[in-house]
């Protein structure tokens, strides 16, 4: 049985918790409004170049003398995946989905017999690998210091997958993020980076309006391509980062309301010691008169 | 009144411009275009410049880094970089001139001999951006200095 002082202190510890949690909770919450801005905002700009470059692969595409990062290498022995999570902790599953999603992923391909190359982004994820896929880390991605993830952030990325890409490193590149759905939804995803995918053109786009290219239309082709991929890594950092927001609001939301029932049960149990405390005093009291 | 068309220009970042447009003017990789309504439907790539845009109202000048133009129905120009021309000052575009001085090093580390490819590409990025710096009346002292 605590004494008194004991669930005193305990309950201003959980008190002072919820204050930190609650204030985590806002802070994050006003992140998430600016983060869900910047994913809004790219959104023009990926949609139409996603338009564009699917047209123009659908067009190429079957030419011999495509890209290779449209056709790929003619292999898939070697698997590129770039493990996109979050530089802090404390948002719930957030981290841990994705690196699930990426590590059965690496599990099947491995029982496969291909070979794994992982590239991390974000210090979470790359602790959480690190036990078991330590050794198929080729590289990281270090962005704690970015405060408002920016074009060039992934641009950077880009090149760096880019350059291994033409180094022959890898044959197949796949990136994992969190899809934002909503603020108590994120879906870990998985999407293929290299060689490019699209989603199938809707019905009126292919092939309505015949386009002039200026310079050729390969030239232009391998030049989208790479901004591409940056492109596409930009969208899933931006997407990141509001789930990341997301995830971390209800963790604290759900941290903060059990703090709050944790008070009230303390408080409660704190009343009836004290209450059994005077109870006693009176017995005592009352005995010692009796006794008189 | 003359006739207009629907104008959008989007970077990464933001929506910078949506308007209905007369004319276009495109600093595209193989020589300045101009877009008015009813133009060919055509897909080009921009290299550094001033993209002007006239509406019914007046003109507007962006500066542009890179990225690419379509030109159908509407006009779309993707830029990587784009900032309206009154915002651009000595440091952005000082920023920018550094950006491509680097990578005309690197390419030229990468290729010592003058070949044509990348070396000339950076070379001719750079000179794109000195001559932007020209336009806009700002100073390219990072380029002079290597030269």
């Amino acid at each position: 049985m605590p004494s008194l002082k004991d669930l005193k202190n305990r309950i201003s510890s959980v008190k002072s918790t919820r204050k930190i949690t609650k204030a985590m909770q806002m802070v994050a919450a006003a992140k998430l409004r600016r983060a869900q801005d910047a994913a809004e905002m790219s959104r023009p700009y990926t949609e139409r170049f996603n338009a564009l470059l699917g047209g123009l692969a659908a067009s190429v595409g079957g030419s011999a003398t495509a890209p290779k990062l449209l056709s790929g290498t003619g292999k898939d022995d070697v698997h590129m995946l770039v493990v996109m999570t979050a530089e802090r902790g404390l948002c719930g599953g957030f981290n841990s989905s994705i690196v699930k999603k990426a590590r059965t992923q690496i599990e099947t391909l491995k029982a496969s017999g291909k070979t794994v190359k992982i590239l991390t982004v974000g210090k979470k994820g790359r602790e959480q690998l690190k036990r078991d896929y330590g050794d198929l880390f080729v590289g990281h991605v270090d962005l704690s210091d970015v405060k408002k993830i920016g074009y060039a952030d992934a641009q950077n990325i880009a090149k760096d997958i880019l350059v291994r890409f033409d180094n022959e490193e890898f044959d197949v590149a796949t990136i994992f993020y969190s899809k934002f759905q909503s603020v108590i939804s994120q879906v870990p995803t998985a999407q293929q980076v290299i060689p490019a995918q699209f989603d199938a053109p809707e019905g009126d786009a292919g092939g309505s309006t015949l386009y002039e290219y200026e310079p050729g239309e390969e030239a232009i082709l391998a030049d989208l391509l790479p901004r591409g991929v940056a492109t596409q890594i930009f969208s899933a950092l931006l997407e990141n980062a509001a789930s990341e927001q997301g995830a971390r609001m209800s963790a604290m939301d759900n941290a903060t309301r059990n703090a709050g029932e944790m008070i009230d049960k303390l408080t409660i149990e704190y009343n009836r010691s004290r209450q059994a405390v005077i109870t006693n005093e009176l017995i005592e009291i009352i005995s010692g008169a009796e006794a008189l | 009144m003359a006739e207009t068309m629907q104008f959008d220009l989007v970077s990464p970042e933001r929506n910078l411009m949506s308007a209905a447009v007369t004319a276009v003017q495109i600093p595209g990789t193989e020589g300045d275009l101009t877009a008015m309504p009813n133009h060919a439907p055509m897909i080009t790539t921009l290299r550094p410049g001033i993209l002007k845009v006239e509406t019914e109202t007046g003109t507007q000048e962006f500066v542009v880094t890179g990225g690419f133009a379509e030109i159908g129905q509407s006009v779309s120009v993707l830029a990587e970089k784009a900032v309206p021309h009154g915002d651009m000052d000595q440091a952005t575009y000082d920023a920018l001139v550094e950006e491509a001085v680097m990578a005309y090093k690197a390419a030229k580390e990468a290729a010592p001999e003058n070949e044509p490819g990348p070396v000339d590409e950076a070379a001719k990025l750079l000179q794109d951006m000195v001559a932007v710096g020209t336009h806009i009346g700002l100073d390219p002292k990072a380029a002079n200095l290597n030269y």
